[in-house]
C-alpha cells in the first residue's frame, strides 16, 4: 500500500527538488544550453544586497499575519464551536472567502483600494482614500490584511473542530468551581488547543512562504520592492529576468527556509503534557 | 454597451488558446483559428491577440491561405504577458511556432543566440523592395550583427505626450513648449486638485519611458547608446545623473499624484485619469490612442485629446525631432521548421505583411500608422486625419527614433534596469545609488 504514495512523493516532491537543486549550480536563459556554471548563481544570490531585504519582507509579512490571523481565528473558533443554529448560518458566511480564488480576491481588492477609482473616492470616504498599495509601508499591511482576510476562515475551521474535541467534563468541574467564562477560556480552552496553535501557527509560517498570486497581483512585490519577498523574488529572477540559475538558488533557500521552521515548531510543540486523550464531546 | 463586448472579446480569447496548447502538444489542435482546411504545410503561426490588432493580423492570414492553400499556415492567438512567457518556453523547448511574432532588438538577439530564428539576410537581399518600402527606423530592432532575423511589420508607434485640452483650457494655462514649462505646470494642477501627468508606475516600463526622453533631451541619444554597449560606468554620464535629478524634481513636486506607484497600464486606469479630466497631460505610446477613442466616451470624438513631441530641456543637446517607442513589430522564422514550412513563411512575408490590403486595415481599423514609407498618402479624409498625420511625422521626420529601453536590452539585463527605475521613482534610492548599482550590472 505505500508503493503507490512513495512513487507519487518521489515523481512529484523529490525529483523536482533535486532538478530545482541541480539548475542552482548551472546558467540558464530558458532558451539555449544549460551550462554547468559551479557556485556562481550562489555567490550572485548570496551576495545580492537585495536578498536580506526580500527575507526580511518574507519574515515580516509571516510575523505580521501570524500576529494578526491567529487571535482572531481563535476567537471565532470557540464562537463558532457552540452548537447554536444561528452560528451555523455565520459559520457559512465566515468561509466565504475561503471558496475564492487568490488571484480573484487580490484583482477585487486592488480595484476597491484603486486610489483614484476605488471605493474611498467612489463613495467618499475621506479615510479610505489611501495610497494603499502605493506607500510602503500601507502595502505591507494591506498585503497582510488581504492574506489574513482569505486564511482566517480557515483557521477558524481547524479552532472550530479543536474546542469541540474538548471534553465537556472539564468545564462542568470548572463550572462547578465556580469559574467564569473568561476563565474557563484561559485555564482550559487555551491550553487544550495548544497543539492546535502549533499545527495552525505551522500551516501559518510555512504557507506564507509561498505566499506569490495575492501579492503578484496585488502589488507586484512594489511600490519599488516594499513588497518583494522571497517567493516573488524567485519568479522575477527566473521568468522575467531569464536567470533560472540564481531563481533556483533561491527555491532552494526558500524549501530549507521551510523545512527548518516547521521542525523548529514542532520542536515548540512537544508531544508532551496538556494533551487531552479524553472523548470529545 | 461597449464594456459588455469588451468582455466578451477577453473572454473569447480563452478558446484559441486552449487551442494552442493542445496543438503545442502535437495535435491537430481543433480550435485553431486559421486551420485552412488542414491541407495546407505552412506551419504555424502565434501572435498577439485583442482587437483592432487581432482581426488585421488575422485577416492577412486569411488572405494568404486562400491565395495559396496548399501552404496554408495555422494561426493562434495570445494574450500579451501570457505570450512573452509562453514564447520563450516553446522556443527552448524546441517547439516554436514557424512564424515567430516578437518585438525585436534585445529579446531577438537572445533567440539568435540560441539558434532558434533563421537568418532572412539573403531573403532581403532577393527582395531589395522590401527593404526600400519600409522606415529606416525600423530595420535596425530586425538586426543582430548586420543580419537580420526579423521582417519588420505592422505599424509605428512612438511615445508621445497626450495632453487634455478641456483641463487646460479650464484651468487657464497653455501646454508646455519646454521641460521646465512642464515643472512650472506641476504646482498649478495640483492647487486645482488634478494630477498633472497621469502614470501607471506599477507596470514600471510606464516609468522608464519618462527616463528615455530626459537621457535623449538632455544628452542625446549617445548617453543610452553607451550603455547599451556596456561601456564602463556608463549610467554614471553626467547627463543621465541630470535627467534622474529632474526626474526626481517632478516626483517630489507631485507630478504624478499620490497613488502613481499602484496604478497599472494594463486595466487603462492611467488613461482613464486623462479622459476623464483628472489628470491634465500622460506621456504615452501612440498604440494608446486607439483605446482612449474606444473607453474615453466622447474625449477624442470632441477633439479634447491634445498630442506633441517629448518637449526640449534648456541646455540639452538632444534633437528635439528624437523620439523612442517601438519602431515596428518583428516576425521570425523559427530555425526549426521544415523546409517547406519555411517556403510557406517566406511566401507569407513576401505577399501579404504590409500588402496595401493589410496597409489599409491598419490605417482604417485600428488609426495606426504601418511602416510604410508614403503610407500617408491613405490618411485624406479620415477621421484620425490629423492624427495618424502626427504619427507618421514624428516617426519619418525623427532624427533619431530608438527602440524602447526593455525591447533593445531584452530580458535579461531589462530586468534588473526596471526594478532600479521603480525605485528611483519611490525616491528609495537617489540618482548616484541608482548609477551605481546599474554599473554593476554593466560589467556583468
Amino acid at each position: 500500500m505505500a508503493l503507490p504514495a512513495l512513487l507519487m512523493f518521489v515523481a512529484f516532491a523529490v525529483v523536482p527538488l533535486v532538478g530545482v537543486l541541480a539548475l542552482s549550480f548551472t546558467s540558464w536563459d530558458g532558451l539555449g544550453a544549460i551550462r554547468p556554471s559551479g557556485l556562481d548563481s550562489w555567490q550572485e544570490v548570496l551576495k545580492d544586497p537585495n536578498l536580506p531585504h526580500s527575507l526580511w519582507v518574507t519574515f515580516e509579512i509571516m510575523a505580521l499575519s501570524w500576529a494578526f490571523q491567529t487571535p482572531i481565528s481563535l476567537l471565532i473558533g470557540v464562537f463558532l464551536a457552540s452548537r447554536e443554529r444561528y452560528r451555523g448560518f455565520l459559520a457559512v458566511i465566515y468561509f466565504i472567502p475561503l471558496l475564492l480564488s487568490q488571484a480573484a480576491i487580490a484583482l477585487t481588492f486592488k480595484a476597491l483600494l484603486d486610489p483614484n477609482f476605488g471605493l474611498g473616492p467612489g463613495l467618499d470616504i475621506d479615510w479610505l482614500v489611501q495610497d494603499w498599495l502605493g506607500n510602503r509601508t500601507l502595502a505591507l499591511c494591506t498585503v497582510v490584511f488581504v492574506v489574513s482576510w482569505q486564511f482566517i476562515p480557515f483557521h477558524s475551521l481547524i479552532y472550530q473542530g479543536a474546542v469541540r474535541q474538548i471534553p465537556v467534563s472539564l468545564y462542568e468541574a470548572a463550572q462547578l468551581d465556580g469559574a467564569g467564562r473568561l476563565r474557563q477560556f484561559w485555564n482550559i480552552t487555551l491550553p487544550q488547543l495548544k497543539n492546535t496553535i502549533i499545527t495552525s501557527s505551522t500551516l501559518m509560517v510555512v504557507g506564507s512562504l509561498t505566499f506569490f498570486d495575492l501579492i503578484w497581483v496585488l502589488t507586484a512585490g512594489g511600490p519599488a520592492d516594499a513588497t518583494r519577498a522571497l517567493a516573488l523574488d524567485m519568479y522575477i529572477r527566473g521568468f522575467r529576468a531569464s536567470s533560472m540559475g540564481p531563481a533556483s538558488a533561491i527555491a532552494v533557500i526558500l524549501v530549507v527556509t521551510g523545512l527548518l521552521l516547521a521542525m523548529l515548531l514542532r520542536r515548540l510543540g512537544g508531544g508532551r503534557e496538556t494533551t487531552s486523550q479524553l472523548e470529545g464531546m | 454597451m461597449k464594456t459588455s463586448r469588451r468582455n466578451f472579446l477577453t473572454f473569447a480569447l480563452g478558446v484559441p488558446i486552449a487551442g494552442a496548447t493542445l496543438a503545442a502538444c502535437g495535435s491537430s489542435g481543433p480550435g485553431t483559428e486559421n486551420g485552412g482546411g488542414g491541407k495546407g504545410s505552412g506551419g504555424t503561426y502565434w501572435y498577439l491577440s485583442v482587437d483592432p490588432n487581432e482581426t488585421i493580423r488575422r485577416n492577412s492570414l486569411d488572405r494568404f491561405n486562400k491565395a495559396k492553400p496548399d501552404e496554408a499556415i495555422k494561426g493562434n492567438a495570445f494574450q500579451n504577458d501570457a505570450y512573452k512567457e509562453k514564447i520563450r518556453v516553446a522556443i527552448g523547448a524546441g517547439n516554436a511556432p514557424t512564424v515567430i511574432w516578437g518585438w525585436g532588438g534585445g529579446g531577438l538577439a537572445s533567440w539568435v543566440e540560441a539558434g532558434a530564428v533563421e537568418d532572412l539576410t539573403s531573403w532581403f537581399d532577393e527582395n531589395p523592395d522590401q527593404k526600400e518600402r519600409r522606415f529606416a527606423s525600423a530595420l535596425a530592432p530586425a538586426m543582430v550583427d548586420g543580419k537580420f532575423y526579423a521582417v519588420p511589420a505592422e505599424s509605428v508607434t512612438p511615445i508621445v505626450l497626450f495632453w487634455n485640452k478641456k483641463v487646460f483650457a479650464d484651468a487657464g494655462l497653455q501646454p508646455p513648449t519646454s521641460w521646465e514649462d512642464m515643472l512650472a505646470l506641476v504646482p498649478q494642477f495640483v492647487d486645482k486638485d488634478i494630477t498633472p501627468f497621469a502614470l501607471a508606475g506599477q507596470s514600471r516600463w510606464t516609468n522608464m519611458m519618462w527616463l528615455e526622453f530626459l537621457f535623449d533631451r538632455i544628452g542625446g541619444p549617445e548617453v543610452f547608446q553607451a550603455i547599451f554597449e556596456k561601456k564602463p560606468d556608463a549610467w554614471s554620464d553626467p547627463a543621465a545623473i541630470k535627467a534622474m535629478t529632474e526626474l526626481q524634481k517632478l516626483v517630489k513636486a507631485g507630478g504624478f499624484g499620490k497613488g502613481f506607484a499602484s496604478i497599472t497600464a494594463d486595466t487603462n486606469a492611467d488613461q482613464a485619469l486623462l479622459t476623464s479630466g483628472r489628470a491634465a497631460m500622460m506621456l504615452h505610446g501612440a498604440w494608446t490612442y486607439g483605446s482612449m477613442k474606444e473607453e474615453g466616451g466622447d474625449f477624442v470624438k470632441n477633439g479634447d485629446l491634445g498630442y506633441m513631441n517629448f518637449p526640449p530641456v534648456a541646455g540639452g543637446t538632444g534633437d528635439p525631432s528624437n523620439t523612442y517607442g517601438n519602431p515596428g513589430q518583428y516576425y521570425s522564422l523559427s530555425s526549426k521548421a521544415t523546409d517547406e514550412q519555411k517556403k510557406a513563411a517566406k511566401d507569407f512575408f513576401s505577399t501579404q505583411v504590409l500588402s496595401d490590403a493589410e496597409q489599409s486595415d491598419w490605417v482604417n481599423m485600428a488609426g495606426q500608422v504601418p511602416i510604410v514609407v508614403g503610407v500617408d498618402a491613405k490618411f485624406k479624409g479620415l477621421e484620425d486625419e490629423a492624427w495618424l498625420q502626427f504619427v507618421y511625422d514624428t516617426a519619418s521626420k525623427a532624427k533619431v527614433f530608438s527602440q524602447s529601453w526593455d525591447q533593445a536590452l531584452g530580458p535579461v539585463a531589462a530586468e534588473p534596469m526596471l526594478a532600479n527605475i521603480a525605485k528611483l521613482f519611490g525616491l528609495a534610492i537617489t540618482p548616484e545609488q541608482f548609477a551605481q548599482s546599474m554599473n554593476k550590472e554593466l560589467a556583468k
